[in-house]
């Protein structure tokens, strides 16, 4: 089943897909533009991964001073940046490349510390799909990548659904790609992780308890190019989502 | 929803709600020795810890922050999170992780946000304060800040936090107080809040220039030069006059 929450007149509502769009808790069924998207659950920690696909690690390999592949390069973000589908990321006027990530996300739904890979989906409640933006104009050497660049309001969209484990037989057989404005940007396949699901989560679980709410961020292929003000971008999983999201100005902002 | 606090709040636990009393009161409760209760983190927003914000932490590295991997002085503030499996309160044990036999105890001041914070001007940063609290930062001994592993500072229990939220109203200097450091009784650091290269309002504003602090949420304002080690059986106390003092003992991982 694919579970979403929605802002919908004067409330927030748990909602499940629906052929005409989706259907909330209570018995309504309502158009995908007729609600607010929220990210799907609520979020706990929010992990994400550097450099967990062969191809996106040739694509920056000339900026890398550090290439160590010993351990995943992890990090991460807080809940206060995320947004849901459908939403509005803003673009600061003085930058120069601001790019889109689309990332398969793997949701926590069972505690987990220390847990072999081989057990490791047992604690996966769903998945979802996410964009997670990077401004590189503010990257700086110091806790690479730093929140300045990765924990920006707004800029990390998750969603639109949740959807069941069981529901996704094979996790690493998931083709995804962005389209910005309609134009095909990023191709990947989720087979080509470095460190696949269950090695993330054997990873993470040996030094930290994950919780219920946990999301890790798997990483991003190549294909990752600028975007500006006005630009549509949709980021794509088969089987998961399809994610909306616009890029909008300072203005909005007052700034 | 706003955050506001006149006195101090705490949760000892056993307690069903965090609740606020005079500061007096917590502080008699959390320094009693014998059957008085480990108190619960005062607060349960995320945790920002900021990195290099003290002059001497920021000197110490002056020599490498040209050459590689930094190639260049820090410009926007370096914050990192502590996660929620970090966080525990007052005279809650802290493992030592088998692979580990030092922590560093980065003792830090908590501003504990009490009113949605979007970018707001310096002027108006403390506005959005809801009082303070004492943290120790505990980190796996590591040199490198290029792109620490979260091996180093996301360790359940790495984030003790408290006894209390004290209340803006009651600490009228942020920026100059001073925190001392014992291990076992004995003083092995002292540091201040004076001299910050942000100093609390300077750092609310440049971080809510691009991230939004929630009620709640806590921001450190960093770790002084020199953060002292502790091992396994040792007990380390941190204080900071007019916030707290916050006391845990550190156990060897797999120990009851």
């Amino acid at each position: 089943m694919k579970h979403a929450k929605v802002a919908y007149a004067g409330a927030i509502h748990d909602a499940t897909e629906h052929p005409a769009g989706l259907r909330l808790a209570d018995g309504r069924v309502l158009a995908e533009d007729a609600v607010v998207w929220l990210p799907p659950f609520a979020v706990g920690t929010v992990i994400a991964l550097g450099l967990n696909y062969a191809d996106h690690v040739k694509e920056l390999s000339k900026e890398l001073t550090v290439t160590s592949k010993d351990e995943p390069l992890a990090f991460l973000k807080s809940a206060g940046a995320l947004i849901g589908h459908r939403g509005q990321t803003r673009r600061p006027a003085d930058v120069k490349f601001m790019h889109y990530e689309c990332e398969l996300a793997v949701v926590i739904g069972r505690s987990a510390k220390n847990v072999k890979r081989a057990q490791a989906l047992q604690h996966v409640a769903g998945y979802c799909v996410a964009n997670d933006y990077a401004i590189r104009d503010y990257l700086e050497n110091y806790y690479r990548p730093n929140l300045r660049v990765k924990n920006r309001d707004t800029c990390t969209v998750l969603g639109p659904w949740l959807v069941d484990a069981a529901d996704v037989p094979d996790p690493q057989q998931l083709a995804l790609r962005t389209l910005v404005n309609g134009q095909l940007t990023q191709q990947g396949h989720t087979s080509n992780m470095i460190a696949d699901i269950p090695e993330l989560i054997e990873y993470l679980s040996s030094f930290m308890t994950l919780g219920a709410g946990d999301v890790i961020l798997t990483g991003t292929p190549d294909g990752v190019v600028n975007v500006n003000v006005g630009d549509e971008v949709v980021t794509e999983i088969d089987g998961i989502g399809r994610l909306v999201n616009t890029i909008v100005g300072d203005k909005l902002f007052d700034r | 929803m706003t955050f506001l606090l006149e006195q101090a709040l705490a949760q000892p636990q056993g307690a069903p709600l965090a609740t606020e009393a005079p500061v007096e009161h917590w502080q008699a409760l959390a320094a009693a020795d014998e059957h008085a209760p480990a108190f619960l983190p005062p607060t349960r927003g995320t945790v920002y810890g900021t990195l290099l914000n003290h002059r001497d932490a920021l000197a110490a590295m002056a020599d490498q922050m040209n050459a590689a991997p930094y190639k260049a002085p820090p410009r926007a503030p370096i914050l990192y999170i502590k996660p929620r499996n970090t966080v525990v309160g007052h005279r809650m044990p802290v493992r030592v992780p088998a692979d580990a036999s030092e922590l560093e105890m980065g003792a830090t001041l908590g501003v504990v946000i009490g009113r949605t914070a979007s970018h707001v001007a310096a002027s108006e940063a403390l506005d959005c304060v809801a009082g303070y609290t004492v943290v120790n930062d505990i980190s796996v001994p590591h040199a490198s800040v290029y792109r620490p592993s979260m091996r180093f500072k996301c360790r359940d229990g790495f984030c003790p936090m408290g006894p209390a939220v004290v209340a803006r109203a009651l600490v009228p200097t942020p920026d100059a107080l001073d925190i001392v450091v014992a291990i076992d009784g004995h003083t092995v650091q002292r540091s201040s809040t004076a001299g910050l290269v942000r100093p609390v309002a300077q750092l609310i504003a440049d971080v809510t220039e691009f991230m939004t602090l929630f009620p709640g949420d806590v921001l450190t304002v960093g770790v002084a030069a020199h953060a002292p080690r502790a091992r396994a059986g040792q007990t380390v106390t941190i204080t900071i006059d007019g916030v707290g003092r916050l006391q845990n003992t550190l156990i060897a991982e797999g120990a009851a």
